[in-house]
């Protein structure tokens, strides 16, 4: 059972060919037996995921089930689950328990979803490799040796693994897509505020967008319809109906115009990486896509800007973890000062702590004006980068990252290295738009992934374009031998 | 000796009579058991969100039409970053460089009879900030986060008044204009209205203002004239005396009528002031503000020009029958009600009405005399059935619960003697018995006139209707 898409295990619980709770209790155990190799999961959830998955066998035999009912699919520990842990990965909200669910978690829980549990993360989602989490590391089922991508790579091991057949992510500056290349597997980052932010820790509001991931394109849009649409809990979340993704997955690619920005083919992208990707932009030119090179002249400026914006906006939102309220609190603080931050220094990690001392900078009075107002300003000259190029094409087509996954430890001394591995990602935040990856080959036994980028709202182009390609081809059906 | 000049100017905290908090639909009764009236969002949980409450930017609107302002049709929430216990989030959503309401003015009214108009710079949007409570808890502080997220409208004066009563002129103006205009309740004990005064002083004529101190917190009209007159002096003394003036935060001790240090410019926290990314620009169309304009009530100033012309009234008088919206319409049900004489239904609703609500501290809403029923006591004087000073204990009877007028009048036997027979019995009952009295008045001893009329009062229990008493004595002691 446990190789089947959503799309496949969807019909054979509405065919009856099994239960809810018997491909739950399946899911299960592969969990319990593969996850102490890949440290995918912070919270399993065993026992509750049993009870959704009868309910989703009395609601199937009332004739009431979705598409997604019955269904199990595991959450990253950024979206808080009322009465279940909200670690976010760091050790100041390791017995933090929600008094709320996030948005996400509700519209699964009415689509009749089952959740497994909760998957690991960079600590605040801060972090490309997963190894900023206060659980520890996740392993790369593909080759344990390397990392999964992160933040989200509890989520993209997972599922990678088998261990679920789909999985929520969220994306800051690729962390739904770095990790879906680095595992193999296939994630959409929505166009900021088409999925509700509500509920979803924040690590930088004005980029952080939740999505799915699973193996397909196909399951992506199943996840995403119901993830999205409006929520008017969220001040930024866009009023716009929802399209029905499933149905727009096989419109023929024939005149699809697909840009190729030179600046995502340049120096600093792995030769191999490289072979791979344009390996898969012929496949498309054979589906009928029109190729054509465009440029995106302010690339460079991306990971600066973000570097500035994401802290910036960080160090403010994790002011709230404070020890006062709610997360972990120092033993016997002498005063106010001590409490404060003795509770922080303990609870944050290092990374963490990096982007909060950074942001606090960038904001200070003398510093503003040149440092987070000139970021907001090259957010808009990056913004106006795609504008021109969607006026000329249709998708953006490049690399997701420019390297397979790396070995674990291999760059966690040098956080500009690390960095760069989103560099292809995180203008996508930057503007709001629309990104995916999927996967489109390997180097050595590493996956690649391929991402597209769309216009605003354009995620149902972007799933009908990843879907007709793995319609042709096998990459996504994959599986790490370990775990097959 | 040289001349000083004051310069002051206010900051203005509004607490905004919403049914919610400004970001979250917790309600804002004040007075809860701590911690009550907050919700995830108001203690600022991780991954909560907040969403603008519309009518606290109406009641917003509603003060910027009321000063003559510009509502911005865009301005922008900001985070002002800082640690404290009762600040939940690590921040206080506040507007900043573009505030919704900007510019205006107030008029005020000053005790020598001039006006002076106080201009406005601004008026912004922001959430109140919960309370720590230091008492009752052993070395420990509590935090009550019931008031964190109240919505506040910060109105910030230019700084343009010159002594502490033209502050609290000022203060009391902008005081009566929102609790007018139905968005604050006004109520300075809970906190409702309280107020920042930047103080400086300067040598008459000198072109640069003085160095500045904020007074923090001033929660009564008392305590704002007090501090800023206690400053006023501190400032001078210190500048006479070779010492300067440091740019700092003090705060105001009511028992001790002084101000002190609470930090000083160098400890000021650095706010890392930027918009809030969770919050779109706040966008206010047209229609919103006509409709915020519809919505207004008779602003004070043109309520108290109307009832000047209207009811030919003093501007004293019409000042004072307009403080409050309640007392300008309990005035104006008394004078429908009676029809006519609106200058008596002024000195009765001014006097005895204001007198004894002042005195049993009570709400016009809470009086046991209505206006129809004062109006049906003042029908009494104005047919002659009770004089003037007998409707004085008819209304303390009525406000005693006796009933309405009439009740009260006919109860007690209280009815006017018209009847000029039974007045002339009367007098001629008194001159009889005061044969000496009438002498000497007849030989020419003009003051014993008053003599006569209190004695026909006394005998007719004051009664006999004075006017009548007055002509008929006249007549009679003639001869």
């Amino acid at each position: 059972m446990h190789k089947k898409t959503i799309a496949q295990l969807s019909a054979g619980l509405a065919a009856g060919e099994f239960s809810s709770e018997a491909l739950t209790r399946a899911f299960l155990e592969r969990v319990e037996r593969f996850n102490p190799q890949l440290n995918a999961f912070i919270t399993l959830t065993a026992e509750s995921a049993l009870i959704q998955a009868r309910a989703a066998d009395e609601r199937r035999r009332q004739g009431a089930a979705g598409p997604l009912t019955g269904v199990p699919i595991v959450h990253k520990d950024i979206f808080c689950t009322q009465g279940v842990r909200t670690s976010c990965g760091s050790r100041i909200l390791d017995r933090f328990i929600a008094p709320y669910n996030a948005t996400v978690v509700e519209k699964f829980n009415a689509a009749g979803a089952v959740m497994l549990g909760k998957t690991n993360m960079d600590e605040f989602a801060m972090g490309s490799s997963n190894e900023t989490s206060f659980y520890g590391p996740v392993r790369n089922p593909w080759d344990l040796d390397a990392v999964p991508g992160g933040s989200s790579g509890g989520s993209a091991a997972a599922v990678a693994a088998r261990l679920t057949p789909g999985a929520t992510g969220t994306d800051t500056g690729g962390s739904i897509r770095q990790p879906a290349a680095l595992c193999g597997i296939t994630g959409i980052k929505p166009t900021y505020g088409r999925v509700s932010r509500w509920g979803m820790i924040a690590y930088a509001s004005s980029l952080d967008q939740g999505g799915p991931m699973a193996r397909t394109a196909e399951d992506c849009a199943l996840l995403l319809a119901a993830m999205a649409g409006f929520d008017p809990r969220d001040s930024t979340c866009v009023d716009r109906p929802v399209p029905d993704y499933a149905a727009l997955l096989d419109q023929p690619l024939t005149g699809l115009k697909v840009g190729l920005p030179k600046e995502y083919f340049g120096e600093g992208l792995d030769s191999a990486v490289a072979q791979v990707v344009e390996e898969a932009i012929a496949e498309y030119r054979r589906l009928g896509a029109e190729i054509v090179e465009i440029s995106l002249p302010n690339s460079h400026l991306a990971i600066p800007a973000y570097y500035v914006v994401a802290p910036a906006e960080c160090s403010s939102n994790l002011a709230r973890i404070d020890g006062v309220r709610y997360g972990h609190r120092c033993e016997n603080p002498k005063d106010l000062q001590d409490l404060y931050t003795r509770s922080r220094a303990e609870g944050f990690g290092a990374e963490v702590q990096r982007r909060i001392l950074v942001g606090t900078f960038a904001l200070s009075a003398g510093y503003y004006d040149a440092y987070y107002l000139k970021a907001q300003q090259i957010r808009r000259l990056i913004s106006d980068d795609f504008r021109r190029a969607f006026d000329q094409v249709d998708v953006i087509m490049g690399p997701t990252s420019p390297t397979v996954a790396f070995n674990l430890g291999e760059k966690v001394d040098d956080p500009i290295t690390m960095y760069l591995s989103d560099i292809y990602t995180i203008a996508v935040n930057l503007a709001g738009l629309p990104g995916l990856s999927l996967p489109v080959g390997f180097v050595g036994q590493r996956p690649v992934g391929l991402q597209l980028i769309g216009n605003y709202f354009a995620e149902d182009r972007l799933l009908n374009v990843a879907h007709r390609y793995q319609q042709v081809t096998d990459w996504h059906s994959r599986a790490p031998a370990a775990f097959a | 000796m040289m001349e000083w000049e004051t310069v002051i100017g206010l900051e203005i905290h509004a607490q905004l009579a919403t049914k919610s908090k400004i970001f979250s639909g917790a309600a804002i009764a004040y007075g809860a058991e701590p911690n009550t009236q907050a919700c995830a969002i108001d203690l600022g949980m991780p991954g909560v969100l907040p969403v603008l409450n519309q009518d606290a930017v109406r009641m917003a609107a509603m003060l910027g039409l009321a000063i003559g302002a510009q509502v911005a049709h865009r301005s922008v929430f900001a985070r002002k970053n800082y640690f404290y216990p009762d600040l939940p989030k690590g921040y206080q959503i506040s507007q900043y460089e573009l505030p919704v309401v900007q510019g205006g003015h107030l008029t005020v009214d000053l005790e020598d009879g001039s006006s002076k108009v106080i201009g406005i710079t601004r008026a912004h949007l922001e959430e109140d900030a919960g309370k720590s409570l230091h008492e009752d808890f052993q070395g420990l502080s509590g935090i009550d986060l019931n008031r964190a997220g109240t919505p506040l409208l910060e109105i910030v004066s230019e700084p343009e008044m010159r002594s502490a009563k033209e502050a609290v002129a000022y203060m009391k103006k902008l005081h009566q204009l929102v609790v007018y205009l139905g968005i604050c309740d006004g109520n300075m004990q809970e906190g409702s209205f309280r107020c920042d005064a930047n103080v400086s002083v300067r040598r008459k004529g000198a072109p640069q203002f003085g160095t500045r101190a904020e007074i923090k917190n001033l929660n009564s009209f008392r305590f704002v004239e007090r501090a800023i007159d206690f400053e006023v002096e501190r400032q001078i003394d210190l500048i006479e005396s070779g010492h300067k003036v440091v740019q700092e935060t003090r705060l105001y001790d009511p028992d001790k009528g002084e101000t002190r240090s609470m930090r000083s410019k160098e400890e000021a926290n650095d706010y890392r002031y930027f918009p809030d990314p969770d919050l779109l620009p706040l966008i206010v169309d047209e229609a919103f503000i006509e409709a915020a304009r519809a919505a207004l009530p008779e602003l004070p100033d043109a309520k108290k020009q109307r009832f000047a012309e209207q009811y030919g009234l003093s501007g004293y008088d019409a000042g004072v029958l307009t403080v409050s919206r309640e007392l300008a319409a309990f005035y104006e049900t008394v004078v429908a009600s009676l029809g006519s004489e609106p200058k008596l239904c002024a000195n009765w609703v001014m006097g005895d009405f204001s007198a004894f609500l002042n005195k049993e501290n009570r709400e016009i809403a809470d009086s046991p005399v209505n206006a129809e029923q004062l109006a049906g006591l003042l029908r009494r004087i104005q047919d002659r059935t009770i004089s003037g000073k007998l409707a004085k204990d008819v209304f303390e009877a009525m406000w005693a619960g006796e009933g309405d007028a009439d009740t009260v009048i006919e109860k007690r036997g209280l009815r006017q003697i018209t009847d000029t027979s039974a007045i002339e019995k009367v007098i001629d009952d008194v001159m009889a018995a005061s044969p000496d009295q009438l002498a000497q008045y007849r030989a020419g001893k003009d003051k014993l006139f008053g003599f006569f009329v209190g004695q026909v009062m006394k005998l007719s229990k004051g009664k006999a209707n004075p006017q009548q008493v007055n002509d008929l004595l006249m007549e009679k002691l003639k001869g």
